[in-house]
Formats: structure tokens, C-alpha cells, sequence
């Protein structure tokens, strides 16, 4: 299987400006389209992520962004995968262009988010886990980070300086990246003087939830040839669920699935890595950059390893020598990352997209890896929900 | 009066212990309890017997919440205080979330230590205190 070409990608900038999503959307859309070349009465289909906190019009993301762009006609979809949503709706959009139901595809995602932690919408639901997890234990999501974050500490040593590392690569490497919302240094002393949210991580260990939005356009071979497009192709798009019995905890459930035989089945997180390297027909030694989910600083260093960069245990070995750096071995979140970005839900497994694409392209400016030839992002979302997606040049 | 916050979840008593469901033609057991269908792959079961879980288990992991978590969890007082989530593995394979224990915090917690199942009040509503659930560190 050949892959579909990444004809254009573009973003409207990450902040907190309160402003509608469709607003946003249409920025990124446009900038995907013009980037591409293409007009958007040329496309054939669009698929929305979509955004559960900004009522009917973000249920039906891609409908609200067809009307919002002119309606053309075009057939339309909407994806909810929790964080993975971007990358669904891109898998969407591949899957119609291989089985030749379509020739370009826009997808877009885009969100406006509230202040503080993401919480369940409002209403007494006791038969759903999101909202019994506040209700019963005020588990939020930093609750669960700092669990595994601890888990490491225990497992690998990790210290919670390593944890602030993270945070101070990362926001080296956004500083000049004009879509990112937070642009300044961060050091270690200052990421651990900040206030403990959810011991061991501090407020600057965890990522902020932000408005923003992304947009790909996706064409087939035949278009891209036609239209000399699409230097970047998309080699493939894991989407892969849980395999029972879920044994590590995962959002929002309250509970692990009983586990009885031997552990040596991968963990979910690794399995999304594994269905999208076996799809692609290449292996870790053959990614030159990746994009992880920092949701927190110590996530990160669980995807290193999860996705292959490392053994088990020897990511903090790899952050402390320099080597996920960009200008290291393997540089991780060349864009800054969630901790440069902060999480706006449905447009954020894009933005890992249009950051590879830009990083494969050579046009990622001050934040270049040089000659990088084959990019991976990560991602994982709440109810078994994850993604990977390779991207090659 | 006092009362669980939810129904058929736990036992209160002096040994309090989780009520978990086991599916009546594979024994997978689940927490929290289930209905309707077993969530094993390859089985079709559909009923389900209640089994008490052990109560006691090992630290998995474990933190704390500085900040008040948003709603609907619902503050036992004001100004708000702290408290620590602990997830503690059991005998039976399930790794279960809860509180910890009033009184006890970060410090009193490692992982791979010993806790036990106790029931304390949650918060207070009009009917009365409303009971969970919680994690205490086995001394």
C-alpha cells in the first residue's frame, strides 16, 4: 500500500482568546488549503473533530466547518476519539482516499477550552465513569498522570528533576515556534518552585488546556501526481483499542480489567506504537523525530520507550545526555510539545501532524532536525482511545 | 443518617469490603460492579453473582490533590483540604482507585505497601453523610 500524500497543512496559533472554534478552524483550514494549493470548492470531502464543550455545532464539527467555509456539496464526517480525535478524523479521511471515494479531504480540528482542569460536562450521570471519577473520588486527569509519574519514580529512579528537564527542553525548543502559546524559557529550580498540583508533579509538569486549531488536507497519489504535491506521505495511522484485561490504569475508569495469566503483553500505550510500525513496514531505528503526548513531563518519557526510542528505563538516560534534543540522536516535540502548546482536544493529534510534515519538509526554521526523512507522533485519550500516525518523505 | 453515596458498590459494617461482579459463565470479576454483559472478548456471558473483594491490598501508585478538583465532586468542607488517591492493587488481579483515609497523605504512602478498605463519610447533602470507600495504610 502506497501512502496518501499530505498535500497542505496550516494552524490557527494556540491560546486562550475565547473566541468561537469554527472561528479557528477556519484560520487553520485556510492555511492548509492555501498551503496546499488548493481551493476549497476542490474539496471532495471534510472530516471535523469534534469538540464536546461547545454544544450541537461542535457535535457536528465537520458539518459546522463545511457551512462555515461555503457549502460546496462535499461529503462530510465527524470524528470523536477524546485526544486521539484528530488522528480518527484523519484516519477517516485516508481510508475514503485508498478506497478511491475521494481525491482531496480536508480535516480539521479546533477547540475553545474553559480555564482549569477539562471536567465533565454538567448533570448527574451515575452510569458514566468520567463524571462517577469526579463525583466519587475527584480523580481529574493530572490525578492519573501523576500516578504513572510516580510509578516511574519507583520503577526507574526517575527524579523530579529529570520530570522539570522535560519541561525546560521542551520549552527551548518552542520558543520561536509562532503557533505555540507559551514562548519562554523554562528552568528546572522554576518548574519545581511551582505549586504541586498532583504530588510528584508541579504546576509546570503539567500541560494547560488551550484554544486552537489545525487542519490537513490529504490528497490521493493520483491528485498529488497530478498537482506535483505531497512530498510528505502518511505511511500510517494507528487507531488501535485496549486489549482485555486492561491491566494499567487508565482515564476515566476507576478500575483496572482483572488480570490473572502472565504480564508480558504490551502495555496499551505500546501497542498503538507496534500497529502503526507494523503498517508502515519500518521499525524505531528508522524514526529520525517524534511528536509524544506531554501531557505531563513525565509522559513523555513513558512514550520514549513506549514507542521503541529506548528500552524500558532508559529514557531519562536519553533526556539527561542531550539526545532528545533537537541536534540529539532522536529529537522529541521539536514543536515544544503540550508543554509549549498546552491541549486544545480535537485539533492537537493534528498539530503533531502538521509539525512532522513541516519538520520532513525542511521548513520547521529555527527548530529544524535536520534531514529528518521519517517522523512519528503518539497519543493517547481517555475510554481506551490512542493514536500513532508515521509520516515519511 | 448516613448512607453509601452508591448503591451496592461496597458493604459498611466493621469490615467493610468492595462488591464486585463475577460473570456466572467465565468468573471474570469486575469492579465496578456490572450488568447486562461480561466484558471478557470470548464470552457471552450475561449474568453476574456479587463477590466481595479482598480487603487488602499493595500501593500500585498513589498522589494527592492540591488543587480542588472541579464538579461534580463535591468539596467535604470549606475551605477546601488536600486529600491523597491511592490505586491499590488486589489478590484477585484488579488494580481499584480510591481515596485515602482522612488523616493520612503522600507521606504515609509507598508503593508496594499495604492498605486496607475502610468507609468514611465522602460529604454531607441534605439526606445526611454520604459514604465511600477509602484506602488506609496498614500499619
Amino acid at each position: 500500500m502506497t501512502g496518501v500524500a499530505v498535500a497542505g497543512v496550516g494552524m490557527h496559533p494556540w491560546g486562550k482568546e475565547g473566541r468561537l472554534f469554527t472561528e479557528y478552524g477556519v484560520v487553520a483550514a485556510r492555511a492548509a488549503l492555501a498551503d496546499a494549493g488548493i481551493s476549497w470548492t476542490d474539496v471532495d470531502l471534510v472530516v471535523g473533530g469534534e469538540t464536546v464543550r461547545n454544544g450541537y455545532v461542535g457535535y457536528v464539527a465537520g458539518s459546522t466547518f463545511a457551512q462555515a467555509l461555503g457549502w460546496t456539496g462535499a461529503r462530510v464526517a465527524t470524528s470523536y476519539a477524546a485526544c486521539a480525535t484528530g488522528a480518527q478524523a484523519l484516519d477517516t479521511a485516508r481510508a475514503r482516499i485508498l478506497a478511491g471515494l475521494s481525491e482531496v479531504a480536508l480535516v480539521v480540528g479546533a477547540d475553545t477550552t474553559p480555564k482549569g482542569f477539562l471536567a465533565p460536562n454538567t448533570g448527574e450521570r451515575w452510569d458514566d465513569p468520567d463524571w462517577l471519577r469526579f463525583r466519587l473520588l475527584g480523580m481529574t486527569n493530572p490525578a492519573y498522570f501523576a500516578m504513572y509519574a510516580r510509578r516511574r519514580m519507583h520503577l526507574y529512579g526517575a527524579r523530579s528533576e529529570d520530570f522539570a528537564q522535560v519541561k525546560a527542553k521542551n520549552a527551548r525548543h518552542g520558543l520561536t515556534n509562532p503557533n505555540a502559546r507559551f514562548r519562554r524559557e523554562s528552568s528546572v529550580a522554576e518548574v519545581l518552585a511551582s505549586p504541586m498540583v498532583s504530588d510528584p508533579l508541579h504546576l509546570l509538569d503539567v500541560c494547560a488546556t488551550s484554544d486552537g486549531a489545525a487542519a490537513v488536507v490529504l490528497c490521493s497519489d493520483a491528485y498529488a501526481r497530478a498537482h506535483g504535491l505531497g512530498e510528505v506521505r502518511i505511511r500510517a495511522v494507528s487507531t488501535v483499542t485496549p486489549t482485555f484485561p486492561q491491566r494499567v490504569l487508565d482515564l476515566p475508569y476507576l478500575a483496572t480489567e482483572q488480570a490473572t495469566g502472565a504480564e508480558d503483553a504490551p502495555v496499551f500505550r505500546e501497542s498503538i506504537a507496534l500497529a502503526a510500525y507494523e503498517e508502515a513496514g519500518i521499525g524505531p531505528d528508522d524514526v529520525d523525530v517524534a511528536e509524544v503526548y506531554d501531557l505531563s513531563t513525565a509522559l513523555e518519557l513513558d512514550w520514549m520507550e513506549d514507542l521503541g526510542l529506548c528500552p524500558r528505563g532508559e529514557a531519562e538516560h536519553l533526556l539527561r545526555a542531550g539526545e532528545t534534543t533537537i541536534g540529539g540522536r532522536i529529537p522529541v516535540n521539536p514543536s515544544g510539545g503540550l508543554a509549549c502548546f498546552g491541549e486544545a482536544v480535537p485539533a492537537q493529534a493534528l498539530a503533531q501532524v502538521c509539525e512532522l510534515t513541516w519538520q520532513l519538509r525542511g521548513q520547521a526554521g529555527d527548530r529544524q532536525v535536520a534531514g529528518a526523512r521519517v517522523g512519528i507522533t503518539a497519543n493517547q485519550g481517555m475510554f481506551g482511545h490512542g493514536s500513532a500516525v508515521v509520516l515519511t518523505r | 443518617m448516613s448512607a453509601p453515596v452508591v448503591d451496592g458498590w461496597f458493604t459498611t459494617g466493621p469490615e467493610p469490603a468492595l462488591l464486585g461482579s463475577s460473570c456466572t459463565t467465565c468468573g471474570t470479576v469486575f469492579f465496578p460492579p456490572t450488568s447486562g454483559f461480561c466484558r471478557n472478548p470470548v464470552c457471552d456471558g450475561s449474568a453476574f453473582a456479587v463477590t466481595e473483594l479482598s480487603r487488602r491490598g499493595r500501593v500500585w501508585s498513589y498522589t494527592d490533590a492540591q488543587y480542588r478538583p472541579p464538579p461534580p465532586y463535591l468539596p467535604a468542607s470549606d475551605p477546601y483540604v488536600p486529600f491523597a488517591l491511592a490505586a491499590v492493587a488486589l489478590p484477585e488481579g484488579l488494580v481499584v482507585l480510591g481515596q485515602v483515609a482522612d488523616g493520612f497523605g503522600v507521606a504515609d504512602l509507598t508503593i508496594g505497601a499495604e492498605m486496607e478498605l475502610v468507609v468514611e463519610t465522602l460529604y454531607a447533602d441534605e439526606t445526611g453523610d454520604r459514604t465511600t470507600w477509602r484506602w488506609r495504610p496498614v500499619r
